[in-house]
């Protein structure tokens, strides 16, 4: 359950924003997740309600964007979908692959008043 | 208020902007109901990044080759390291971090084997984070041009995602845990550098097919080294101590590159920064 210390991670990120950006509330708070990253959303969804308590986010609804698996297949000299970390290359059947997409895990907007 | 990373106050190492302590909001209360939004674009794990590149500048510039073992509970961490620590200290100086959420146990098994340890307890807190390394740093001295193992918390899920600052995660996967782990915790797998197959003794009394463990393992990760080895018996260290000795080495030339590129700037710095003027004025 380390989506808690994620969620941690947010809250420190938005709550070092308010002294340069001036608002007083978050409203609403995006990421952007790879379909791949080392994180189970729905522990994350309810992690961040627990953590945002008491915080200048204590309101603040969670968006969620998915960003989707993407990979350079070394075979095949080209970009390729990957849906987990062990697929083989959809197109060659081989495991040259590198991930070139997928495992974000980034804070990408606030939404504020 | 922590003097080495400043925690308890505002953080001066990773906080991307300087503010004053007592500053002013002129503008909060005039557009408190405007809602508008700001693109933050920041890594989730800035935080910890910061930290751990702190403990990686320290690491190479005292030639330390850490290493973050980690594995599901039980798989043989500290057996492992009991072991390793009882052969390499008579080459050079090793210390280790143990994390378990509760008990002291592990620290004093590396104790007894003959090497400097400190635990960190993380509670219900299910990894080590590069934070917790900086802080347990000060308990503990660096072996320096040696090896610091870093024991994480038995779980193949919540570490792969911490970076500590280390210059490998080395993954440890025992015979009797069943040969598909690499594809169920992929994330971890294909996060380390080094997979280590410890327990072999066993491989006769459990049903484990261990070619198909290592193709499942190269499989998540193709630049993947894997070693088999025994902790119990000692059969397959030798390659796994060479592995040791070999990142050691490495350690150490990148603790040279560092040491002359600083040295070359400082020279640089005296002929062209005035230096040679201002000793001549004294
Ligand atoms: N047969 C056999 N048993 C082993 C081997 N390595 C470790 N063990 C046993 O496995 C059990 C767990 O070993 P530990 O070294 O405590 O494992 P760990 O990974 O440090 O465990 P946690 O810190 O609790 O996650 C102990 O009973 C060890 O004696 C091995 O190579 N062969
Ligand atoms: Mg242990
Ligand atoms: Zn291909
Ligand atoms: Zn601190």
């Amino acid at each position: 359950m380390h989506e808690f210390s994620l969620c941690e991670g947010i809250i420190d990120a938005i709550t070092a924003q308010t002294c340069q950006q001036g608002f007083s509330r978050v409203r609403r708070v995006w990421l952007e997740i790879g379909a791949l990253a080392n994180v189970e959303l729905d522990a994350l969804r309810f992690a961040f309600e627990v953590v945002r308590e008491d915080t200048i986010a204590a309101s603040a609804e969670l968006d969620i964007i998915t960003l989707p698996g993407r990979a350079w297949c070394l075979n095949c000299a080209q970009t390729i979908a990957v849906g987990e970390l062990y697929d083989p290359c959809p197109l060659c059947g081989g495991y040259q692959w590198r991930l070139t997409g997928g495992n974000e895990m980034r804070i990408k907007e606030l939404e504020v008043e | 208020m922590c003097a080495t990373c400043g925690c308890g106050e505002t953080e001066p190492v990773i906080h991307p902007h300087d503010h004053a302590p007592d500053h002013a909001h002129p503008h909060q209360h005039d557009h408190a109901h405007d809602t508008r939004r700001i693109s933050l674009e920041q890594d989730i794990l800035a935080k910890n990044a910061g930290f751990a590149a702190s403990n990686r500048r320290l690491f190479v510039e005292q030639g330390v080759l850490a290493l973050n073992l980690v594995s599901s509970p039980g798989s043989g961490k500290t057996a492992l390291l009991s072991r390793t620590v009882q052969i390499l200290r008579d080459e050079f100086p090793v210390a280790v971090i143990g994390g378990d959420q509760q008990t002291a146990n592990d620290a004093e098994r590396i104790i007894a084997a003959g090497a400097p340890a400190v635990q960190i307890n993380t509670g219900k807190g299910c990894h080590l984070d590069a934070h917790g390394i900086g802080h347990a740093l000060e308990r503990l001295a660096l072996p320096k041009g040696g090896v610091l193992f870093i024991e994480n918390v038995g779980n193949l899920v919540c570490p792969a995602d911490f970076d500590l600052g280390e210059a490998a995660k080395v993954v440890i996967l025992s015979v009797t845990e069943g040969e598909d782990k690499p594809l169920k915790y992929p994330n971890m797998f294909a996060a380390a550098k080094l997979m280590l197959l410890n327990k072999t003794d066993l491989l006769p009394h459990v049903e484990f097919d261990v070619d198909r463990c290592l193709d499942y393992a190269r499989r998540v990760n193709r630049e993947l080294d894997i070693l088999q080895l025994s902790a119990r018996t000692g059969e397959g260290m030798e390659p796994w101590l060479e592995w040791l000795r070999r990142g050691r080495h490495d350690a150490l030339i990148q603790q040279i590159n560092q040491l002359e590129a600083d040295l070359a700037a400082a020279r640089s710095r005296l002929i062209h920064g005035g230096g040679a003027i201002r000793r001549t004025v004294i």
